[in-house]
Parts: C-alpha cells; structure tokens; sequence
C-alpha cells in the first residue's frame, strides 16, 4: 500500500499472471514500464497519454489536461475511448493504420 | 501466479433445455469418483440432492460500476460460491475437491469464469474449471436456429457430449457433428457412456493444470477436427480458426492488442485458447479465454519437442481469421519493441 495516498498496491489482471514471483519486484517494474511505454504508442494517435501511478494503477490524461485514474489494462480502453470520444477498435484497418 | 494453493476448480455442466444435465448430474453424484465435490445448481429437478445441494442459483447479471466490460458477474454465484467456502471453513460441510455447476438450459456459461476470476475473495480459492456442454441430437437444429445461446454453450465447451444420439438416423447425427465441429473442432468429444458412468476423464484436463506433462500441452489444446468447407448453412456467422506464430511472441505486446480486442468484440469472441512460445521464457504459457474474461495464464512444465511454435484458437461470431491475423501482425510489428512472429491460420 502507498504510505501518502492509501493505494493497494498489485494487479490483478490476468496480462500480468505470468511474470514471475521469485524475481517480483525488478522484473515486474520493467514489465510494467514496458507495459506503459507500448501502451502510449497506442494511444497517441488520440493524444491521449498514460502514466504509472504508484505501481499500482494508472493515469490517463487528455492533451486538455483531463486525467482519470484506472486500476488495470482492462479499463484503460473503456477509459481511453471515453475520454478521446472515439472506439479503439483492433480490427478496424484506419486504427492500424494510424499506429507508429 | 499460485503455485502452492491448489485451487478447486468449479466444473460448469452446460447445455440447452432438455438436454441432460439433470441425468448427467445424478450420475455424477451417484459415482464414486466424484464423493468429494460440492454441488450448485440453478434449478431444482426431480434429482436427489440430499445434503449435497448446497445453494441455488438465481441469473442475476450485474455489471460493475467501474464499467470494466471484464466485470461481468453474476452476483447471486458469487454469493453462492462464497458461503460455500465460509461452510467448509466453519466445518459446517465437508471439504470438497471440485464443484460442479449446473446452469440452467437457458443460460451462456461465459459469464462463470468472470464471476471467479473478478472476485477479490473468490479468485484467491477457486479457478475456473472444465466446461462440458451437453448437446441435444433430437433437438439441436431447432434449438440453433431458435437461440443464439445454444452456439455460445457449445462453443465455451472444453468437453461436448451428445445426447439422445440413439433417437435420431445416423445421417442426422453426422450432420450435428459436422456442425458440431465448424462451431467447435477443438473440443474434445465424450461418448454417450459418459453420461451413464462417469469417470474422472468427465473433468480432466481444465484450462488451469500446472501439472501438464510436456506431452499434454498441444493435445489441451484440443483435436481440432477440420472443420468442413465453408458452408453458410452449417456455419452461420461462426467462425473457428487456428493461427500459428512463428518466432518469440512479445507477451505483454500480445496482451495488450487481446485486451483491446476483448473490450471491443468481447461478446464475438466465443473463445480463445493457446499455447505460447513466450520470449525470453523456455516453458510454454497457456492461455484461455471465454468472451470478455481471459483466465489467469499459467507456464507449462516445458515444450514437449523441439517445435515451440505457439498456436492460438479463437471461435468467433462474424470476426474472420484473415482480420484477426492482418490485425495482430499489423499491432505487433507497429508496436512491439522486439521483432514480430510470422503469423499463419488453418
């Protein structure tokens, strides 16, 4: 738990069931960042950002500043697509299109 | 990853109204195979429970409001499920090794595996089970063509068992198979001697097992009987393919494109199911999914040879293989880090 804000920490989705627990803390992190770092290519075609909050969520943020909190991959895009007013649609060859 | 808990598994007993259930369920009871297991059901039948019917169930869908489409769960199996464990924990019941659940004919057994896994309590004590879906031969077609729901139970279904096979022509029987394999061609099928004498293959090999021999990790992921050739009649709007990856497979760059597909066409995706050569790791990951909820994946003991090819199974509705695999090599050469596996589908 985060001393200052009161956050549990862990994820519990299931992306992240596989990295191992013997080497939980370093591997996990770099898992994570790497998560995060992906995770913000793909949305900034939408100007949408995502930032690690405290290993134990994450922050999405609008290019006007609006910010909402998410606790795992799986409400990042139900989040995302909210907050960017458009569907992030895998399948949809002009997402895949606008991506890197 | 729980390596050390052995979590009960909660076997679903699925399939349309008619079908078999209650029968199949009376037998499973009545075996000794299954002394130790814990009994939910939907419904009462005419089938005596005595002091093994431990809760009823009422459909009782809910949606969390955080507004994760994940969070599917049925509340009253939740609660259920709960008070189960709070009995065997208090000593008030004996202690069990499985639970069996019987849905009602009417319901999609997707939702279960939601129910478990997005359950703070529960995930930490159950895992989802063996889904074994019972098929009517008398009434297949019809129940088909009258409720989309009869596709959903035979697609999530690891186990199918045909009932009433001996009540209908044996041309009516191919056919069910045949439809039965272009919904389904990776579920394993069981005889009619399942029904009358079950025994413990009934459950065996659920999406969780750690203790996977190297030689059981391709054969989890089912025959894979070759579905005939397309056939709009047979098939519908179903559609079930195989794509093989070539190469290390970028895990958390995978993760990200299945969840984004799952939060856009969760409800299409009936399931999916595979082994994965993942990088940087020498034991192989299974992975299985009904729907919007990917069960927690597990490493595999090692590769049974030297072919680390991973293979992904999706059963769709109207979501073909050609998009899936455009999409997936089209994210991970864009996004990844690290380079792209080939991608192939059967």
């Amino acid at each position: 738990m985060c001393g200052l804000c009161g956050a549990l920490g862990g994820e519990s989705h299931w992306s992240t069931n596989i990295e191992d627990p013997e080497q939980a803390h370093f591997a996990r992190r770099r898992a994570r960042a790497y998560r995060v770092t992906l995770i913000n290519r793909v949305l900034a075609p939408r100007r949408i950002t995502i930032e690690d909050f405290q290993a134990a969520s994450f922050v999405l943020a609008t290019a006007t500043g609006k910010r909402e909190i998410v606790q795992d991959l799986g409400g990042v895009w139900l989040q995302a697509e909210r907050m960017g007013g458009h569907e992030l649609d895998p399948l949809d060859p002009a997402f895949l299109a606008s991506l890197g | 990853m729980n390596e050390t808990t052995p979590l009960v598994p909660v076997h679903v007993i699925s399939g349309f109204l008619g079908a078999g259930k209650t029968t199949l369920l009376k037998s499973v009871l009545a075996s000794e195979a299954f002394g130790d297991s814990a009994v939910l059901i939907n419904e009462f039948g005419d089938v005596g429970l005595d002091d093994r019917l431990l809760g009823e169930i009422a459909e009782d869908a809910v949606l969390l409001s955080s507004g994760c489409v994940c969070c599917t769960i049925r509340g009253e199996l939740s609660e259920a499920l709960r008070r189960l464990l709070s009995r065997r924990q208090d000593g008030e019941i004996p202690a069990f090794k499985r639970i069996v659940l019987e849905t009602t004919g009417l319901a999609d057994p997707g939702p279960i595996a939601s129910t478990i896994t997005a359950d703070p309590v529960l995930r930490h004590h159950l895992r989802p089970g063996t889904n074994l879906t019972l098929v009517d031969a008398l009434n297949a077609v019809d129940s088909r063509a009258q409720h989309p729901v009869w596709e959903a139970q035979v697609a999530v279904a690891d186990k199918l068992v045909i009932s009433k096979a001996d009540l209908v022509e044996e041309d009516t029987l191919a056919g069910l198979e045949a439809m039965l394999d272009t919904i389904n061609p990776a579920a394993q099928r069981l005889g009619a001697e399942a029904l009358r004498q079950p025994s413990d293959e009934l459950f065996a090999s659920g999406p969780h097992l750690q203790r996977f021999t190297p030689g059981q990790v391709k054969s989890w992921l089912g025959p894979w009987r070759k579905p005939p050739q397309h056939d709009p009649d047979h098939l519908g709007d179903i559609r079930s393919f195989r794509l093989g990856l070539e190469g290390e497979v970028d895990w958390t760059c995978l993760g990200i494109w299945l969840s984004m597909l799952l939060n856009r066409h969760g409800s299409d995706i009936l399931r999916v199911k595979g082994v994965l050569h993942v990088q940087g790791d020498d034991r192989p990951v299974v992975l299985h999914g009904v729907q919007h909820t990917i069960h927690p994946p597990e490493h595999v003991e090692a590769w049974p040879s030297d072919d680390r090819r991973s293979e992904l199974i999706f059963i769709t509705r109207d979501i073909d293989a050609e998009r899936v695999t455009q999409s997936l090599a089209t994210f991970m050469d864009k996004v990844s880090d690290h380079p792209s596996p080939r991608i192939l589908h059967a």
